[in-house]
């Protein structure tokens, strides 16, 4: 280990961190948001559930390099234009995330919904005030995971010439610096913990009721004690 | 008042649920629909708030064909309490009272004024309004279920098999809670159930189905128990097992007093009666006189 070069790239690191978060912000929430009514009309068929898992698995098999490579074609963006691993990106939270946002909103009790519906909830009431919240938990592990694999996959856009923590990598590569290629590994797995305690902080903030014992389970504690 | 005029239901797989049904539901009333499961009378109540909407025929309320008013508006003018409570797992007890009259746009602070109240009224402890449904017992669940179908105060209240999921200790407590609630608010109640006992306890009138929704007979149950219509009503509430068929036992009998031990042809006793000189007690004690506690002892249930 160099211990100089990382104090003498400080400042380098530290951009490089940003523009990694800049990357990997906006495909997760892209993804989330997308994967939303679509894993709700996948919970609401079969035929629609298959098709869109199907494409999802589909989507998430393209290896990372050729579509990133693919985008600018397709969207007609140049090469260098961070957007395309953005788009590239959000390419993969949607296949990841929308088997789990099924799952999510398939995990919604019957009863309830149907309960919510027979005292006056409109569809949309519904939607909004009951499944979305019911269906968090699920939706939330199904985040935690698009989170991790996006800001492993921001990396390969340094070979198409975005920088990111990626870049790191590269240049230890083509330099044989193994101080570099240490640094930037450190540096994903620390942006990946932090997104993960924010999104579970979030989580436990919006979703209240799931953190709390029940009064049954408290009780059996108290049994068993 | 409720009626059903000629009301057929087929679903789309075809399973003809209700055949050609005709009932009217007086107002102020308790009406229970009692039968067995595939009877159709789960089918027939969400009729009334187009949960489910006849394929032919008519439901009505006070004149008004409830397929004329929009869905949304129906079900909040109707109080519904289902089985498992049906509450919101994510909104605290309070919340889950004041859903209906926040749906509506009465102001939250209102709502929830109004909602601790319904707890008084329903006999639930205001010290439980922030918790969640999960945090509650089976009984105190039903409640708070019974809490919110009144939050609206409707006229009209649906109780879809409320009290199935509970044990009977709890049962035999909300059934008294739902006599003593009737005798204060008077509302139009429709009961689902398939517990002659409890259609008995509770009925002003008592539905006894068959499939498809057929009415094998409907009356008081002093009516059904005299004069049991089929040999299924008489198979139904019991009465050929003999356990509506009550002798005074010969046998057991009070160290003191002049009570004796009534017996059903089991010989399980069933209560007692008062005989004084011999002669047992005749008297026309009617289910209004019944003594319905005023205190909540909620010790069973929580």
């Amino acid at each position: 280990m160099n211990w100089g070069w990382i104090g003498s790239n400080a400042g380098l690191i530290g951009t490089r961190v940003l523009e990694h978060v800049g990357l990997s912000v906006p495909p997760i929430i892209l993804g989330f948001l997308l994967s939303i009514p679509l894993g709700y009309a996948a919970s609401r068929s079969k035929a629609a559930r298959s098709v869109l898992l199907t494409l999802g698995n589909i989507a998430y098999t393209i290896p990372s390099l050729a579509l990133l490579v693919l985008v600018p074609i397709i969207v007609g963006a140049s090469i260098l234009n961070p957007a395309n691993v953005v788009i590239g990106l959000t390419v993969y939270a949607v296949a990841l995330m929308v088997r789990a946002s099924a799952d999510a909103f398939s995990s919604v009790p019957r009863d309830v919904a149907g309960s919510a519906t027979a005292v006056g909830f409109s569809p949309a009431q519904r939607f909004i005030a009951v499944e979305l919240p019911l269906a968090g938990p699920v939706l939330l592990a199904g985040v935690r995971v698009v989170s991790v694999s996006t800001v492993s996959l921001v990396s390969v856009g340094a070979l198409i010439g975005v920088d990111n923590l990626g870049s790191f990598f590269l240049d230890a590569f083509q330099r044989s610096f193994f101080t570099e290629a240490m640094v930037g590994i450190v540096a994903v797995l620390f942006v990946a913990a932090v997104f993960d305690v924010i999104i579970t902080t979030v989580g436990r903030v919006l979703m209240p009721w799931n953190r709390r014992p029940s009064a049954s389970r408290r009780t059996s504690r108290v049994l068993t004690a | 008042m409720i009626e059903f005029r000629d009301v057929t239901k087929r679903f789309p797989d075809g399973t003809l649920a209700v055949d050609d049904f005709s009932l009217v539901i007086p107002s102020r009333q308790i009406t229970v629909l009692v039968g067995s499961s595939g009877s159709g009378k789960t089918t027939l109540m969400r009729m009334i708030n187009r949960m489910v909407d006849a394929t032919s025929g008519a439901v009505e309320i006070d004149g008004v064909n409830v397929s004329t008013i929009e869905p949304v508006k129906l079900r909040r003018s109707i109080g519904y309490v289902m089985q498992n409570s049906g509450l919101l797992p994510h909104r605290r007890v309070v919340d889950n009272i004041a859903t209906v009259p926040i749906l509506n746009g009465t102001p939250k602070a209102q709502a929830r004024e109004r909602a601790l109240q319904l707890m008084d009224t329903v006999g639930l402890d205001r010290s439980l309004a922030e918790r969640y449904p999960a945090q509650l017992s089976g009984g105190q669940q039903q409640r708070v279920g019974v809490a919110r179908g009144l939050a609206m105060d409707p006229n009209i209240l649906l109780m879809d098999e409320p009290f199935s999921a509970v044990d009977p200790i709890v049962r035999d407590e909300l059934q008294q809670e739902v006599l003593r609630l009737q005798a204060e608010l008077a509302r139009t109640i429709v009961f689902v159930s398939h517990d002659i006992d409890e259609a008995f306890l509770l009925g002003d009138q008592v539905v006894v189905l068959e499939r498809g929704g057929h009415i094998v007979q409907k009356g008081a149950p002093v009516d059904i128990l005299a004069n049991p219509a089929t040999e299924f009503v008489a198979t139904f509430i019991g009465a050929d097992r003999g356990r509506r068929r009550l002798v005074v036992s010969d046998t057991a009998r009070p160290e003191s007093g002049d009570d004796r031990v009534l017996v059903d042809s089991g010989g399980y006793p069933v209560g007692l009666i008062s005989a004084r000189d011999g002669q047992l007690a005749i008297g026309s004690p009617t289910p209004k006189s019944r003594s319905v506690s005023n205190k909540t002892d909620q010790a069973g249930d929580a």
